[in-house]
């Protein structure tokens, strides 16, 4: 989120789409109502009529994997009726920007496509710069080269009637909804995206979300109270383990991954820290080497020095082009080069797209290291439903873990506040907390290759002190990850002094010459001197906006709303006075409110102020993004399998810069009349994920027994299916049995003059809990990713349904 | 002595069922074994093990767009208990400072069928294995303890209110007049007569349940 869960009650007009908030977050409908007590109205779009959509003010239905062209439509709007917010999208955002001449799109397809790689060549994208390379602009926005009149020329093939011919959505809901949300786009009005995995798991994801952003950008509601693009994580610390580097590209703190071809730390540093030409852009990742280096300084202690790299030889590199992403992964194990897994609080057997490869793939391994609260469909996959026991090799060890109230230590949530949590008791039996059994994991094999082994300088040399008298110590590990000073250091500048040892205040404290260290550089600032900033309880809201700054922490700096400084106009003043985030008070007060997105006097200050968007070179946001896969501005592909022949907005029928698996296990249909019916994948209030915590708990299953395919009365007609009955789901990778539910919330869709079905499953059940319960729908799903991120396209696929 | 009473906003309630699973959770009742049979309501009615749930009823409105109500249904605790009609020594009793109805052990000298046709909304259970009568006790327990009520303290929405009758039946009030601009049907059922007062938006239609017979 750029803003927080509280944050949503200053909204005048939140929209729900590509989630489920009533059902997945219960809780942020406490502020959604907040929010419309105060005249605030709730918008919900989705293919299903949800508990969402029950309590919202205006609902409308799209067909699943078509909003690119619902939301290219409310952008012509926007530009059409010049709803947008000129001072904000002229000044910070690079709507002014000049685009070079080799840029261009013809029929779906951008500048610079390789069809054999399927790849684009960035360099074509490329926006005019001067010889200093500061970036070329129209304030004006009326230079026909500029982002602003590209954008309006690309959008406006989006029209009212083609949108509603590709999404199915009748064109006067779509009109209301476009009016809804651009009566946002005045100073005084903000509106918020509450978005989840119904706009990632697409193989357009990525750019869904830009289309959304770019829609913020132009209304102005980013850095704004009860604005912004706000991501609703599916687990309470998803934020965390993101921010922490759960995935393949980065480091911890988004730092990226090295590759192979960066053979040193001087190498690596030079490619990912980035250079602006223009005086006034802070360019905050031009502090790149002082995160790195102090991550490594954290890893290695004194084993990292200068004389060899802080040990950046020791840490893996990724091969060039090679993609490490779970989809790859699984295929890689399927086709038996990884051997052994650890299955660490996830449950592939029924959390995968195409389950049945993961779960094929899993009897590839020799061994499987399975650490959860209770058995699951991963650890047991070997007495699945299709498997033959004596056949499999793959040894499986169960190692019980503790649940979150068991063990002390911090989660992150949606908003990016850390928050503390002491233990509520002790692991049941042998369980021990995730910490602990990393610690014993890594003891053993630093023993054995103390001994000697290929490459043991890393293993070796890890700095590996997180005990205190012998067990897993939550706090030493939150003191690393910020950071410490290793040596005295002055800073002249600022007037500070520290000893060796003292905790590192904040991220500008940290330095490239391995004087500090830090786990993570963006949370540096979480546990100081001053304490655990995380166990803070401060109840204070001096702005009455919810920002409460003194309860836990949150990244960056305990910064509530994120690009606060577009909130105000170039005088420092903000666009809405009635919700100022923050303000400029003069020279010496400085800025009042949340913590600023750095304390530099505003824009009109010419010589002293940085632009608003520290994090991007040029210092603007970007509407038009040239760093995507697949295109700097989106555009609507049909999803890898769709129910129409054609896409209706070019002859580019997918995304075509996505990468499509050709083995026995991928098959997919495309167009295929034995599987006509679009299908979506969700989850339930009643589950959590795969079920693995809450299939076992009695007071739930009771709710959500069995899984089940929601169907429309018209469907349900057509295949002679009653409420209640057996149905059989299948697509082109699997079946499975589901109770129907025949339901006037599910509609046809009319897409280009012919009818088309959709379904949807929960993906919350599986074999080995309850009996009767019924598997996963992801036995259903293809194993296709997003063109950036590769999150699988669960959201939009093809299938029957029949009569069991 | 006015007591105390409960407000349930049907308009903010999104059917997560958190008040469904904190009842079982406080008063430890069993999990029952369910099917689905074409609908997320489950288990299909209350019993001796199910104290209140949430009901769903869907439907197309007169422009022929959907709906889903939501009504999470427990004892009204009426202010004159029709289900203490065949009362005689005490098995069912009104808490003299909330105005709780509680069921005592001694229910199950009681008449279930009789207690059942006195209730007009069809709550009283009996636990199949001790013979006793059940339902919703308010969580007095709780509330002599000064908490909220395990159900409205589960509620993230705000759909639940607990506190003293006059200060909840302000709040209905209140809210009904906001609701009514948008809805003209909106009202407070039986405000007068119940302790646990459903503020509804359409009530003929769409809550019959609500109502009561």
């Amino acid at each position: 989120m750029t803003n927080h869960w509280i944050d949503i009650k200053n909204s005048d007009c939140i929209l729900i789409t590509g989630s489920n908030a009533a059902e997945n977050h219960p809780i942020s409908m406490k502020w959604v109502e907040k929010a419309r007590e105060n005249g605030a109205k709730l918008i919900s779009v989705d293919p299903r009529f949800t508990r969402t959509s029950a309590v919202a003010d205006f609902y409308t239905a799209l067909r699943s994997g078509t909003d690119i062209a619902f939301l290219g439509g409310m952008l012509n709007y926007i530009i059409e009726n010049e709803k947008y917010f000129k001072d904000y999208a002229a000044n910070y955002t690079n709507a002014s920007f000049i685009i070079g001449d080799k840029f261009k799109f013809e029929d779906g397809l951008f500048a610079g496509y390789d069809p054999k790689k399927r790849k684009y060549d960035k360099s074509f994208w490329g926006l005019k710069r001067d010889s200093k390379g500061v970036a070329e602009r129209d304030l004006t926005l009326k230079n026909p080269r500029c982002v602003f009149q590209l954008l309006k020329e690309h959008y406006s093939r989006y029209t009212l009637e083609k949108v509603s011919g590709i999404t199915g959505t009748p064109v006067d809901d779509l009109k209301k909804v476009y009016e809804m949300y651009a009566s946002t786009g005045t100073k005084d009005k903000v509106g918020t995206i509450m978005y989840a995995m119904g706009w990632t798991q697409h193989t357009v994801g990525t750019q869904n979300i830009r289309t959304m952003a770019i829609i913020q950008l132009l209304l102005g509601n980013i850095g704004m109270a009860g604005g912004g693009v706000n991501a609703l994580r599916g687990e309470s610390n998803v934020q965390g383990s993101t921010d922490h580097c759960i995935l393949y590209h980065i480091w911890p703190g988004y730092l990226k991954t090295p590759k192979a071809s960066q053979a040193t730390l001087a190498a690596y540093n030079t490619k990912y820290t980035p250079k602006t030409g223009d005086p006034i852009s802070a360019n905050w990742w031009g502090n790149y080497p002082k995160y790195s280096v102090s991550m490594l300084k954290s890893f290695f202690g004194d084993k990292a020095t200068k004389k060899n790299d802080f040990g950046y030889s020791w840490l893996p590199k990724l091969d060039d082009g090679v993609n490490y992403s779970w989809l790859n992964l699984f295929d890689t194990m399927y086709n038996g080069t990884i051997k052994g897994f650890f299955a660490w609080g996830m449950n592939p057997a029924c959390s995968g797209a195409n389950a049945n490869k993961n779960r094929q793939a899993l009897a590839k391994l020799d061994w499987l290291v399975n650490v959860n609260l209770f058995d699951n469909e991963t650890g047991s996959f070997w007495k699945g439903p299709g498997m033959d026991p004596k056949k499999i090799k793959t040894e499986v060890f169960m190692l019980p873990c503790a649940a979150s109230v068991e063990k002390e230590g911090s989660i992150t949530n949606s908003g990016r506040w850390a928050q503390w949590r002491y233990k509520a008791g002790n692991p049941a039996g042998d369980s021990k907390p995730d910490g602990e059994i990393m610690t014993d994991l890594m003891n053993a094999i630093k023993k054995v290759y103390a001994k000697g082994g290929k490459f043991p300088e890393p293993i070796v040399n890890l700095k590996w002190d997180y005990t205190t008298k012998g067990t897993f110590d939550s706090h030493k590990v939150a003191k690393e990850i910020n950071g410490y000073f290793l040596e005295d250091v002055e800073f002249k500048k600022k007037g500070k002094k520290f000893k060796k040892g003292d905790l590192v205040p904040s991220f500008a404290y940290l330095k490239d010459d391995g004087s500090t260290s830090s786990g993570n550089w963006l949370y540096c600032n979480s546990y100081t001197n001053k304490g655990n900033m995380m166990a803070r309880r401060g109840k204070d809201d001096p702005t009455g906006l919810g920002l409460y700054s003194g309860w836990s922490w949150c990244w960056p700096v305990n910064r509530r709303i994120i690009y606060n400084r577009a909130s105000v106009d170039l005088n420092g003043n903000p666009w809405n006075p009635k919700r100022p985030v923050v303000k400029w008070t003069g020279p010496k007060t400085k800025w009042v409110g949340d913590v600023p997105d750095g304390g530099w006097p505003p824009m009109s200050n010419a010589e002293k102020t940085k632009r608003p968007f520290i994090m991007k070179p040029d210092g603007v946001a970007s509407v038009f993004g040239p760093g995507r896969a697949d295109g700097p501005f989106p555009e609507h592909y049909e999803p890898l399998e769709s129910p129409v022949a054609k896409n209706a907005m070019s002859s580019q029928f997918n995304n075509p810069a996505i990468k499509i698996f050709d083995g026995p296990m991928d098959p997919f249909a495309k167009n295929d009349p034995k599987f006509p019916v679009v299908a979506t994948t969700y989850r339930v209030t009643e589950h959590w994920q795969t079920g693995v915590l809450t299939r076992w708990q009695p007071w739930l299953i009771e709710t959500q027994p069995q899984l089940f395919v929601e169907i429309s009365e018209e469907l349900a007609k057509e295949r002679g299916i009653k409420n209640g009955e057996p149905a059989k789901v299948t697509s082109a990778r699997g079946e499975v049995a589901a109770v129907a539910i025949v339901t006037t919330r599910f509609r046809p869709f009319k897409v280009a003059g012919k009818t088309v079905h959709q379904v949807g499953l929960p993906w919350c059940f599986g074999w080995v809990t309850p009996k009767d319960g019924g598997d996963s729908a992801n036995l259903l799903s293809p194993n296709v990713g997003d063109a950036n991120t590769m999150i699988p396209e669960t959201k939009a696929f093809m299938v029957n349904v029949e009569k069991a | 002595m006015s007591g105390k009473s409960i407000l349930v906003d049907t308009s903010k309630c999104t059917a997560c069922r958190g008040c469904q699973v904190a009842c079982k959770q406080w008063n430890q009742l069993e999990g029952t074994k369910t099917k689905n049979v074409g609908s997320y309501e489950n288990p299909q009615d209350l019993s001796g093990q199910t104290w209140k749930i949430v009901r769903f009823t869907e439907g197309k409105n007169g422009s022929g767009k959907a709906y889903w109500h939501f009504f999470s249904e427990q004892c009204r605790h009426c202010l004159t208990p029709g289900c203490m009609a065949e009362v005689e020594k005490g098995e069912i009793v009104q808490d003299e400072k909330t105005g709780a109805v509680v069921y005592t052990p001694k229910t199950k000298d009681l008449d279930f069928k009789a207690t059942l046709e006195g209730c007009p909304y069809n709550i009283p259970r009996k636990n199949e294995k001790s013979g006793v009568l059940v339902k919703c006790t308010m969580c007095l327990d709780r509330v002599q303890a000064d908490l909220l009520p395990a159900c409205v303290k589960s509620c993230p929405t705000g759909a639940m209110q607990f506190g003293d009758r006059d200060a909840i039946l302000a709040a209905a009030e209140k809210r009904v007049a906001e609701l009514k601009k948008t809805n003209p049907k909106a009202e407070a059922i039986n405000a007068d007569d119940v302790r646990v007062i459903y503020l509804v938006v359409d009530p003929k239609k769409c809550y019959s349940l609500a109502a009561g017979k």
